[in-house]
């Protein structure tokens, strides 16, 4: 629908800027791993999203040429992380701050899936 | 003017399949009309046997689990297959093109899909009722969701699917609203129903998603048992409360919006007076489509989300009473000093207004945590959602229909009927839900097909304002059939109205205009033109005119 600008639809990169970005991406992947043996508490996880985020964004950019396409599709993808955030963030005022002011007595009823146990 | 006997988008082609395969957005709007009046007329059924079985404290007509198969069904029935397509789809799909001046909406094909793709989901959901109808109420809470024997993943799968539809109708609608305005419709010369239906498709889009991915996780923990939200594997209920409402909030104004936007064009045309705060009343359709987006957790009060999460969502959800009084008010100062004449479409209009006023506030009142703890699923909450969504959405829907009916058929209806019915409804309307804010507040509580004496005398009013409400449905059902066949034919402008819509044949013809129409007054210019004689005049010209006669 948008092709009226051809020069944007037909960029090519170099080939070193490819395996630039897919070294990174190991490299990250290696930090994913090496971190997940270091507790950080609650913020595991906004450690791993972070991580998780960074490399999403490097394959949309690069691999999907997003950085060099109409901005309009840069707008579509942004929107759609920051409503991404924006449920993880509401969902976690909950989850994080449960018993706060009212302790909850009970245990949970299994800490962990049966399926995971497996 | 022999209006009906010329070529039409009704009479251009004939026969079943000239309809089944059309990609006409006016023939596709009118299946839709045909597709949820039906859904409306099965929910509005549910609705009379739930009441029926109210009338008596006890056990009357029906056992207590077919009645929480009825009133799963009634909101299930009227939510997913009637009020969220209800406006965009079907009225929205016929007036839209036809408002910005464009010969279709920008994907027909796209827009026929999303037609049979509502009738599939339709199905589904037909086919569960058939196959042990859903007891969960149109919530599918888990945990009981995932262990009742019942049908729960062909009526969530109906669910699933019906959510395409309404994804591609708000895709559609994007892109048509982006691309295909007349010259010299900038976005700030739209109708404001066009505002409105655009907030509406950007929810549409954004959050039905959401719903999609709710409900399969639903399916795959009811299925092959991963916990998700049984607490018993791991999971956690309250999660499927947020991945539930974080869809189902915003839905809430996929529903309100495109009435809001009806209200807003009747209130116009009906008062002869330019729109009061044109821009605000925008702005504000595209406020409430962001701030429905932060507030769901006002549903989850009492469900064990933590108490820092309940004030944090019980502030936002304040804000949305902003933009609501926004155009509230914007529609007041627009009556003032109109020339306001009472046909039934203003007289919606009007019943909107009263109606909305008290389930919007009332929904600032459920707001308040200290008030909700207490509210919480009694008959009060029932009550102010049903002023929201039947007071609001589908008085305006009917507002609506009445407004565009002759310009979808090129036929009058009856006005005294119209009045008969309008004045059966609104006074039924009331009879039925204001008692249920007694009810509610005096503790009791919903989806209870048993009660204790004490509330019969309400439940009685109640359940007698349900058959009102019938009768006046059944009147205008009548009235509305009838006219198709034998009504009076309708000019192309019966109302006077300005936008783009009224300046073509009433019915249109099938690519909608002679011509690409030109824009040239903003939508609602009453101060400076006038419909005579379905012509479009300036003012200064009749003045011009009669100063020459004198």
């Amino acid at each position: 629908m948008e092709q009226q600008n051809t020069a944007t639809a037909h960029h090519v990169l170099p080939l070193s800027l490819y395996f630039t970005v897919a070294g990174v991406l190991f490299v990250l992947t290696g930090i994913t791993v090496a971190i997940s043996f270091v507790h950080f508490g609650e913020f595991n996880i906004i450690v791993a999203m972070l991580i998780a985020t960074v490399k999403a964004s490097l394959v949309a950019l690069y691999f999907m040429h997003l950085k060099y396409d109409n901005k309009l599709f840069m707008a579509v993808f942004l929107s759609s992380l920051i409503f991404l955030g924006l449920f993880l963030t509401l969902t976690m005022t909950d989850t994080m701050h449960r018993g706060d002011i009212d302790p909850i007595k009970e245990h949970p009823i299994k800490k962990e899936a049966v399926f995971y146990n497996k | 003017m022999s209006v009906a006997t010329t070529a039409n988008y009704l009479n251009e082609e004939k026969g079943l399949k000239s309809w089944l395969f059309t990609l006409d957005h006016k023939r596709i709007g009118m299946m839709y009309l045909f597709a949820v009046m039906i859904a409306f007329f099965l929910g509005g059924v549910f609705a009379i046997l739930i009441r029926l079985e109210l009338l008596n404290p006890g056990q009357d007509f029906f056992t207590a689990d077919t009645y929480n198969q009825l009133f799963t069904l009634h909101g299930a029935v009227m939510i997913f297959l009637f009020i969220i397509p209800a406006i965009p789809a079907a009225l929205g799909n016929f007036v839209l093109p036809l408002m910005l001046g464009a010969k279709d909406v920008a994907f027909p094909r796209l827009n026929l899909a999303s037609f049979y793709i509502y009738v599939v989901g339709a199905l589904f959901a037909l086919y569960s009722i058939v196959a042990g109808a859903v007891d969960t109420g149109w919530t599918f809470y888990t945990p009981y969701s995932t262990t009742t024997s019942t049908s729960v993943i062909s009526m969530t799968l109906g669910a699933f699917i019906l959510g395409f539809s309404s994804i591609f109708t708000g895709v559609n609608f994007i892109a048509t609203i982006h691309k295909l305005r007349a010259p010299g419709m900038t976005w700030f010369k739209m109708p404001l129903m066009v505002w409105a239906l655009y907030a509406t498709s950007i929810i549409q889009v954004l959050a039905t998603p959401v719903l999609g991915i709710t409900l399969l996780l639903l399916i795959i923990e009811r299925t092959i048992g991963i916990g998700i939200f049984d607490p018993a594997m791991g999971g956690d209920p309250v999660l499927f409360q947020h991945f539930f409402w974080f869809y189902s909030h915003p839905a809430v104004y996929i529903m309100i919006l495109p009435g809001m936007g009806i209200i807003s064009e009747l209130v116009t045309t009906f008062s002869k007076k330019k729109i009061f705060g044109y821009k605000l009343i925008a702005y504000s359709s595209l406020g409430i489509a962001l701030i429905s987006f932060l507030v769901w957790g006002h549903h989850m009060f009492t469900s064990g989300q933590s108490e820092f999460s309940s004030m944090v969502f019980s502030f936002l959800t304040f804000f949305v009473g902003i933009p609501s009084g926004i155009k509230m008010f914007n529609w007041l100062a627009t009556m003032y000093k109109g020339r306001i004449t009472f046909e039934a479409p203003m007289l919606y209009t009007i019943a909107f207004m009263f109606l909305f006023a008290i389930g919007g506030l009332t929904g600032i009142m459920l707001g308040a945590i200290s008030i909700d703890i207490h509210m919480h699923d009694t008959y009060f909450v029932v009550a102010h959602f049903h002023y929201t969504m039947m007071g609001g959405t589908v008085i305006a829907f009917l507002g609506g229909m009445h407004y565009w009916w002759p310009k979808i058929w090129g036929r009058m209806y009856s006005e005294k009927w119209a009045r008969v019915a309008w004045a059966l409804i609104f006074v039924g309307f009331n009879v039925t839900f204001f008692t249920q804010f007694f009810l509610g507040s005096q503790g009791m509580p919903r989806r209870y097909y048993n009660y204790l004496d004490q509330y019969q005398p309400l439940h009685m009013y109640s359940t007698y304002g349900s058959w009102m409400l019938g009768v006046g449905f059944l009147i205008m059902a009548y009235y509305l059939i009838y006219s198709i066949y034998k009504g009076p034919k309708a000019p192309n402008n019966p109302w006077g109205g300005l936008t783009m819509e009224w300046q073509t044949t009433s019915p249109p013809i099938q690519h909608n205009f002679e011509e690409q129409p030109v824009l040239e007054h903003e939508p609602y210019d009453y101060d400076t033109r006038m419909v005579v004689n379905d012509q479009l005049i300036k003012k200064e010209d009749v003045k011009e005119k009669e100063n020459i006669n004198v």
